[in-house]
């Protein structure tokens, strides 16, 4: 395959300055500030679900930053699959949130230990 | 620098303030749309590094249908989130403790390092040149052939998804009228009414 060469360089040169860690950088604030807002609130479950995402997000990131970075598209597919499981969790979370939320009239966590042995 | 970098700077800023206010917000409504704000972000990183698909998918996907669920199910629940935010000034410290620590951690990938020797080789489907096959293109060809098995099964987490989703949330009201069509068809002119001989001076 012709273009490949060094890998510390990116395929594309011309197109691509900023280096793979800037990218990393960005997903690595990215995932810490999805486990700060999962510390943060503690409480509210709508907040933790999209904390979550954010941190899927980020996943997300370095996958396609690494598939571009070496050529190799396998990064991208795992993205698609990360973002399917991820869209089926948001829809699942969701229902059960409003189901909780008939049940109980409240989405606060802490309450929820009714399944306590 | 070059018009790319800049773009790299903005969509980077773009998408780390957008986590940083989703998780700060006050209010779940602005939370939901400053993550849609990084979403925007990350679809702009994702064009930088020349995956459109994946770029195109995110809005769509996330930005058109996640985001939308989220906001949806924020307005749909009437809560107290002034209740829920109370806390948040106590837990505040270990929060910090925990993102501050883990920021140092990730934060050695801007030391030294390099891509291992086989990791040109370990490869398992190259990306073609951007001037032969667009990158949706050559995305088709390696996800329908090298990972049909897992496409499919994507397609029945989705199923099974959808089908939860409904269970979970469907909900029979016991005492709200419906139209019975069948029933209505069926009906004759022998038992939609009674003819009632009344007598003069009485009542029913």
């Amino acid at each position: 395959m012709e273009g490949v060469g060094d890998l510390r360089h990116p395929r594309r040169e011309q197109d691509i300055m900023v280096g793979l860690e800037h990218y990393l950088g960005v997903a690595a604030a990215l995932f810490v500030i999805g486990i700060f807002g999962l510390f943060l609130n503690r409480k509210n479950v709508i907040i933790l679900l999209m904390s979550i995402e954010l941190m899927l997000l980020a996943v997300n990131i370095n996958l396609v930053a690494f598939s571009s970075y070496l050529g190799d598209l396998t990064g991208q597919v795992f993205t698609l699959f990360v973002l399917t499981v991820a869209a089926a969790e948001a829809a699942i979370g969701l229902a059960i949130l409003v189901s909780f939320f008939r049940n109980r009239g409240s989405i606060a966590v802490e309450d929820v230990n009714v399944m306590k042995g | 620098m070059s018009v790319a970098d800049y773009a790299f700077y903005l969509f980077a800023l773009t998408t780390v303030t957008g986590g940083f206010f989703t998780v700060m917000a006050r209010n779940p409504v602005h939370s939901v749309l400053w993550l849609i704000t990084a979403f925007v972000g990350a679809t702009g990183l994702f064009v930088l590094l020349g995956a459109e698909f994946v770029a195109m998918l995110l809005m769509i996907v996330y930005v058109g249908a996640v985001a939308v669920l989220f906001l949806f199910v924020v307005m749909m629940l009437d809560v107290d989130f002034a209740e829920l935010k109370a806390e948040i000034a106590q837990s505040l410290p270990i929060a910090m403790l925990i993102g501050v620590v883990l920021l140092m951690e990730l934060g050695t990938i801007f030391g030294t390092w390099v891509f291992a020797d086989g990791a040109e080789a370990a490869r398992q489907s190259i990306t073609p040149a951007i001037s032969e096959i667009h990158n949706t293109e050559a995305l088709g060809l390696v996800l329908y052939t090298d990972y049909i098995l897992l496409f499919q099964l994507s397609g029945l987490i989705l199923l099974v998804a959808m089908i939860g989703a409904i269970v979970l949330t469907l909900r029979h009201r016991t005492n709200v009228k419906r139209q019975n069509v069948i029933a209505q068809m069926h009906r004759d002119p022998a038992q939609a009414m009674e003819v009632i001989d009344v007598k003069p001076g009485q009542g029913l």
